[in-house]
């Protein structure tokens, strides 16, 4: 790895040698996970445990004709089955999604994907349970499947969502965003207008760890405690409350060690529901963990965006407008995990790091006969879908106007000068300096050397690729008067106390699910209070233990949760100033907060750190107005606005021309997420990012054949990258704080995941583009890039012919 | 029927059904949970242990198979309250975040550094080709291998919350 680093200015309130605590220190999250002590959500066992299995439609669409579940009951070892009638009578059969619309928790009427539930089974041991379902039958009358999303809104479309009242077509929501009429007004003056379709094809988070939920519901005390696989456990509690009525304050949702989430834990899951049923019926707690076709087949899946890109520029390359069709594929219920304003996400960002004049977008959402979901794998709420599109349609530019990738974008990005900049469809980006990260990545890419040995190799008859991207993301969702989530604002609580020793305890409301907040947010800590990280406990996963927030996705914990802590150590601190005042007997106005403790203006030695103040506060001194008896401190984040991390990607392949094969050579990835609180944790969180690149961009679909079946439905289908696909990825940085963060600080759990694939890409068709080829569909499988190279690059979310 | 294993050498005796997945054996009935199940189809490797001295994918393989012989799990890697030197690497060289593949990555990491003292990146890489990681992009668990080859007795400087050397 080369580390190439370029700091710009100082963070805002991060002076005064407070980043003692920041660096590069090892997690605290690794002891019990390297001794296989981890807590995940299958490791835990209550006494009397029951486990419950889902039977999931074999069928892509079709009428239920009956059910029979005499057989399943009468298994020795079954306590329960539960099916859609039983659910029905409960008034729980359907339940809420997060974008207004409805989902079936079992089905009642007709199944609308493959693996849709339809029963569960509740028995003694998870064996049993899968026993169980073989002995239900389900009767099906089995209907024509909408599997083309292109299809979907034909007049000879069968109808998916009959359920709602006076449905009669597959069409959910049209929305844009943009000025139309001056982005037609600069299409119509441009010397050069070129469009591209484009498919970001249907994927999936594919965490290593499935979704699972344990419900104990004691029917005498009505409490209803659940351990869940959630990365937003206060979010998850309020919708049990709403959801089933129960009361909120007799609930508890504990999310334990998360084995990866990626988007993948956000919603309410049906088994998740039918966990809470079983155990209100057996008097029990009830474990439902899914298997990996469950997951695959069930959960949140990401993307599945039809694109219609044009761009329009002048003759000498200045890029001058953007607009965008897109046809997005919701699945069978529309569940997309957003704030409720955006039904699109946030692809209206996807004029991305350039100075346009003006850009549209246009977006329309369908049913289809698949699994609910398209907000999830760190896609930061579809800004990966709008990098692909831009990063795909400059590049297609530079194609048509026959010059360099990377010279076209140093044309166009947006110069430092002009930040904070306010985008052709709305969007404040609060800082930047984007030239020089891209000239970062092209000094540690040798780029001019690149382009020389690719000539060498073309003129042999050798393909090798040099791709480019450039990314601008928004995170950190969000601030409340623009943000929620079925109503519940996206501002983030924390708590601090501080023990008479001095040591403290930080609750959160985000969740880890690998990124290590327990360490991350102990150094924010520890950097306000001149603590040890060590003397900083995290606490987090446990409603009844921490602060209501929204949770963890989005790349929102250090924009959002990081900015609670930071400010909640604040609080403290100005606490501790007017305890420090009585034991120094001077007045507040006389003390300043320097190296990590507070001081006597011109008398330094005369000092109190906080774990001299925490113990005086608790003690016998008399305590002057305005502190009580200790110093803790509560605190709620609403971000004044996203922020804006931003990175210059180059790729380099070599695609062999008679079989396909791409192999991604090199990686260099020049990452700005403001300022770097662990920077091991930071370049960890890239490396499994651009994994996911490469995965997304060559390997990875979720595809159906023209019955629904789908055909992504485990690992032996669905294709993970490996340490064999994956090169040793090469990072740099430069650091430009955030102007609002109370740290400086932007997220980056997402920044990798949305800035690899076009650069992969770009990579692959620039090899390609000896033969002619402008474009191909992810992922660019050998059989793809064969099919390109021979002119006919195939449909990927369809099967192959 | 009646089984016998031997798992990080202590035996243990249990009645289980034929068709019981090793994986399962070690995670409900004698509660070793540092073993994780992920994908069913052998193609994840967050469930390998050794079976006598091979690392295996249990989820794919039969208690009744490993009956009368000896099986290691992550559990069995500390040994007298030291940690194996392929824990230490895994932590100083932040190879894991979820923690999820970390036991299967270790046990095979193990397995190869007993074989090879002194593994490149490519063998590395190749070894932990039959295991999924989703959050490292495989960077620094072939770094944490490394380290631990050039540390085989392992490093007594290792603490949470010190900065990691440069």
């Amino acid at each position: 790895m080369t580390a190439t680093t370029e700091q710009a200015g100082p963070a805002p309130g991060a002076g005064q040698g407070q980043n003692r605590a920041y660096g590069p220190v090892r997690r605290k999250e690794d002891a019990r996970f390297i001794r296989g002590q981890g807590t995940y959500l299958d490791d835990i066992k209550l006494p009397g445990m029951l486990h419950g299995a889902i039977l999931r439609s074999p069928v892509a669409h079709a009428r239920i004709v009956s059910i029979d579940t005499s057989a399943a009951e009468a298994h020795p070892k079954v306590r329960a089955v539960i099916t859609g009638q039983t659910l029905d009578g409960l008034g729980l059969a359907w339940m809420p999604t997060l974008s207004q619309d409805v989902q079936a928790v079992l089905a009642t009427d007709k199944v609308r994907f493959q693996g849709q539930e339809v029963a569960f089974v509740v028995a003694e041991d998870r064996y049993a349970a899968r026993d169980a379902l073989e002995l239900i039958t389900v009767e099906y009358d089995e209907l024509p499947a909408v599997v083309d999303a292109t299809k979907s809104l034909d007049p000879d479309a069968p109808v998916i969502r009959d359920d709602l009242e006076g449905k009669q077509d597959n069409h959910i929501f049209d929305w844009e965003a943009g000025d139309k009429a001056a982005t037609d007004a600069v299409f119509a003056g441009a010397d050069v207008v070129v469009g591209q379709d484009m498919l970001y094809p249907r994927s999936h988070p594919a965490p290593l760890e499935t979704c699972g939920s344990i419900a104990d519901m004691n029917k005498v005390t009505g409490q209803l405690n659940v351990w869940t696989t959630t990365q937003a456990p206060h979010a998850h509690r309020t919708l049990y409350a709403l959801v089933a009525g129960l009361p909120e304050h007799k609930i508890r949702i504990v999310s334990p060690d998360i084995g990866g989430g990626f988007g993948n834990k956000v919603g309410i899951y049906p088994g998740y529901v039918c966990a809470v049923v079983g155990s209100i019926v057996t008097g029990k707690p009830v474990k439902w963990v899914e298997d990996r076709s469950e997951n695959l087949m069930s959960t949140s899946f990401a993307r599945d965006y039809h694109m219609h890109g044009e761009i329009a520029a002048s003759k000498d390359g200045k890029i001058l407008g953007l607009r965008v069709r897109v046809l997005a594929d919701h699945g069978a219920f529309n569940g997309t995990a957003q704030p409720t304003k955006f039904p699109a996400g946030f692809f209206h960002i996807f004029t991305g790091s350039y100075d346009l004049q003006a850009a549209h977008c246009e977006v329309s959402g369908v049913y289809t006969n698949k699994a609910p979901g398209g907000v999830a794998y760190a896609c930061s709420f579809r800004i990966t879908e709008a990098v692909y599109l831009v990063e795909r349609m400059v590049d297609v530019l530079a194609h048509e106007l026959g010059t360099d990738a990377a010279e076209l974008r140093l044309k166009n990005l947006l110069r430092p000068e002009q930040f904070p900049y306010t985008c052709a469809t709305g969007w404040e980006y609060d800082s930047g300096d984007y030239p020089r990260a891209l000239r970062t990545a092209m000094d540690i890419a040798g780029y001019a050397e690149l382009r020389r040995e690719q000539a060498e190799k073309r003129a042999r008859g050798e393909y090798m690729g040099v791709g480019v991207s450039f990314f601008t993301e928004g995170v950190g969702a969000g601030p409340r008067k623009h943000m929620d989530i079925l109503g519940l604002g996206m501002a983030d609580g924390a708590d601090l106390r501080v023990h008479p020793t001095g040591k403290a305890v930080l609750g959160v409301s985000c969740q880890t699910q690998g990124q290590g907040h327990e360490t991350t947010f102990a150094q924010i800590v520890a950097a306000e209070l001149g603590l040890s990280p060590d003397d900083v406990e995290v606490v987090h996963g446990d409603t009844d233990r921490t602060p209501f927030g929204l949770g963890t996705y989005g790349s929102r914990s250090t924009p959002v949760s990081g900015a609670a802590a930071a400010v909640v150590a604040r609080k403290v601190r100005e606490r501790a100033k007017i305890v420090a005042s009585a034991m120094l007997e001077v007045s507040p106005d006389d003390l300043e907060w320097t190296d990590g403790a507070w001081r006597v203006r011109g008398d330094p030695d005369k000092a109190k750190n906080i774990s001299e103040i925490a113990m005086a506060a608790h003690g016998a001194l008399e305590l002057p107005e305005g502190v009580e008896g200790h110093i803790d401190a509560e605190a709620v984040y609403n971000p004044p606005n996203l922020t804006y991390p931003f990175g210059a990607y180059i790729c380099v392949t070599d695609v062999d021309p008679g079989t396909g094969q791409v192999k991604v050579r090199r990686f260099i990835a020049v990452d700005d997420c403001g300022i770097r609180i662990n920077p091991m944790i930071v370049e960890g969180q890239i490396h499994g990012g651009l994994a996911d690149g490469v995965g997304m961009a060559l390997m990875q679909v979720i595809a159906f054949d023209e019955d629904g079946n789908c055909l992504g439905g485990s690992f032996m289908d669905y294709l993970l990258p490996t340490s064999m696909e994956c090169p040793s990825w090469e990072l740099g940085e430069t650091v430009t704080p955030s102007p609002h963060h109370p740290i400086g600080a932007k997220g980056i759990g997402e920044s990798a995941t949305v800035g690899s694939p076009p650069a992969i890409v770009n990579s692959v068709l620039d090899a390609l583009a000896p033969f002619g080829v402008r474009h191909a569909d992810m992922p660019l499988t050998p059989a793809n890039v064969w099919s390109a190279i021979q002119g006919q690059p195939l449909r990927t979310d369809l099967a192959i012919p | 029927m009646h089984i016998t294993v031997n798992v990080n050498d202590t035996d243990y005796s249990r009645d289980v059904e034929p068709r019981l997945l090793l994986i399962h054996f070690l995670r409900d009935d004698l509660g070793l949970t540092g073993s994780h199940w992920g994908c069913d189809t052998s193609n994840c490797g967050a469930c390998v242990v050794w079976l006598d001295e091979t690392p295996v994918k249990s989820c794919t393989v039969l208690a009744a198979m490993a009956d009368g012989r000896r099986v290691r799990t992550v559990e069995g890697l500390e040994r007298d309250g030291v940690l194996d030197p392929v824990q230490q690497g895994f932590t100083e060289c932040h190879g894991l975040q979820c923690g999820f593949c970390t036991p299967g990555m270790m046990m095979t990491s193990r397995w190869l550094l007993d074989h090879n003292p002194d593994p490149s990146v490519q063998q590395i890489r190749e070894a932990l080709s039959g295991q999924i990681c989703r959050c490292t992009g495989y960077e620094n668990i072939v770094r944490a291998v490394r380290w631990t080859s050039e540390h085989p007795a392992g490093s007594d400087t290792a603490g949470v919350g010190e900065e990691v050397p440069a």
